[in-house]
């Protein structure tokens, strides 16, 4: 498995939203560059999952364009960190539109995994 | 033997049975179902309240400030913080303080001031790293990691696989082979600062246990100085086996509080669930069910708390120790195991604690030393020779 998520993006329309499933996992969303803004994640107490957070994502950012890709992850608070770990580790500081958690740790990743 | 408590015991059972039930559970409504953590001022307001029940830094010796009670309270004590949602690898969310590193307490003047002191005041973090992609049950064997001396440092090469903290910490007690002698001896254990250059935390590993990862690190010609030797060199199993012991009952205590609970779970929804116009209570099978939970536990409790009786009376308790860890953590997957079957489909949902209490219950069989590590050791006992 990729540390960094390798899949491709997928425009954040309400019709991809809708087709996501209603699974635990995390996700991530770009601006049309493929500039990361944040990481999120869709917990056990999220409800409709990823359908239900990127359709949240989609309401919040309406008008501006954005994509997005996503993994379903049972693990998802650890994958949540581990993303934000390494993205701090490539560029030096967090991604735009994230706080860092408490206790955030420090990843040295290989660059290429 | 009596197992009756002291009325001391009772009543510093009472206070944190308590403290849990008001202070810990109501927390878990709101926060994910997997959390490990809680935001920073939550937590320092019940740091707060731990310091003033007197009960702040449990593990820690008298003499460095902790407070005077022995393992068997100790023991009771972890049964109890045990007893919520993340109960298992995160009791009481950490609020009661821990012990830090119990190996610095070993360690020389020099080292204490360097970190023992800085983690018993919470300034430094440190990580335990034993277990190598090639194992973790026989670290004298498994132990690939070298270290080869160069002047006044030591050069350390290899990898560990399965540590939890070290993407957080500031340093690490590690053990690397320094004498190419197969076996025990030849294994020393170092004091790694985090910033060393050649150390890395490489990657999360993502297991069942969803809130407290385990770390991937990698060690490249790392030096590391020679004052940063813990214990004797080549002396290191030693250290690393004092741990294992140690950590056996604590370990124990953890399975038994979230049995316990699952138990008292089981108990109340079989009371209140009806099926075919009776409640489930009624049915011989949910009866049964309950019944070996209860001998279980109560198997379980006696053991731990054996355990812990020998230690503070300066008796061996290494056999004690395995015994309570092996019972505890197979008794521990079967009562949140039959706990689930009672509760039916609610009992995988997110909505209950269950679900995570099996997922984390699963790796206690195996971490600490796995089941069958701990029938080898009392075998190894009962027989009264070294087993290969």
């Amino acid at each position: 498995m990729s540390i960094r998520l390798r899949k491709d993006f997928i425009p954040l329309t309400v019709e991809a939203a809708a087709a996501l499933p209603a699974q635990m996992g995390i996700y991530e969303i770009a601006d049309s560059e493929g500039r990361t803004l944040c990481f999120g994640y869709a917990g056990g107490r999220s409800r409709f999952g990823l359908r239900g957070e990127i359709e949240a994502q989609c309401a919040n950012r309406r008008g501006q364009s954005a994509q997005f890709r996503y993994e379903v992850h049972m693990q998802y608070l650890t994958r949540y960190r581990e993303l934000l770990m390494v993205y701090r580790a490539d560029h030096g500081d967090m991604p735009p539109e994230n706080l860092a958690p408490e206790n955030l740790g420090r990843l040295r990743p290989d660059p290429i995994a | 033997m009596n197992f009756e408590l002291s009325d001391e015991q009772a009543l510093v059972v009472d206070m944190v049975r308590r403290f849990v039930r008001e202070e810990i559970v109501p927390l878990e409504a709101d926060l994910d179902p997997d959390a490990g953590d809680l935001p920073a001022e939550v937590h320092a307001g019940l740091v707060e309240k731990t310091k003033k029940m007197g009960l702040h830094g449990l593990d820690i010796p008298e003499e460095y400030g902790g407070p005077s009670l022995d393992l068997v309270t100790r023991t009771l004590i972890a049964i109890e913080v045990a007893q919520h949602r993340a109960g298992l690898y995160a009791p009481c969310y950490g609020v009661f303080g821990g012990a830090g590193l119990a190996q610095l307490y070993e360690a020389n003047e020099d080292q204490k001031q360097r970190y023992l002191y800085p983690v018993l005041r919470g300034e430094k973090r440190g990580f335990f790293g034993l277990t190598e992609p090639s194992g973790g049950s026989d670290p004298s064997r498994a132990t690939k990691t070298t270290a080869v001396r160069d002047g006044e440092d030591w050069i350390l090469n290899g990898e560990k696989t399965f540590i939890s903290g070290a993407d957080k910490a500031d340093f690490g007690i590690t053990f690397a082979r320094t004498d190419a002698t197969p076996g025990r001896g030849g294994i020393t254990c170092f004091i790694v600062d985090t910033d060393t250059p050649g150390f890395r935390v490489c990657r999360v590993v993502h297991t069942l246990r969803s809130a407290h990862y385990a770390t991937e690190l990698e060690f490249r010609d790392c030096r590391v100085p020679h004052a940063n030797i813990l214990g004797e060199l080549n002396q290191g199993f030693a250290i690393a086996n004092d741990r294992l012991s140690r950590n056996r009952i604590p370990y124990a205590a953890g399975c038994l509080g979230v049995a316990i609970l699952a138990q008292k779970m089981a108990v109340e929804y079989a009371g209140i669930r009806e099926t075919f116009g009776e409640p489930l209570a009624h049915r011989q099978s949910i009866q049964w069910m309950l019944v070996d939970n209860e001998l279980e536990i109560r198997q379980a409790r006696w053991l731990t708390l054996e355990a812990a009786s020998k230690a503070d009376r300066g008796l061996p308790f290494r056999t004690d120790a395995a015994m309570a860890k092996l019972v505890a953590s197979e008794v521990g997957s079967q009562v949140v195991d039959r706990a689930i079957q009672i509760h039916g489909g609610y009992g995988v949902t997110k909505d209950l604690p269950l679900e995570r209490w099996y997922r984390e219950m699963r790796i206690r069989r195996i971490g600490e030393g796995a089941s069958e590590v701990q029938r080898l050791i009392i075998a190894r006992d009962l027989l009264g020779r070294s087993l290969h």
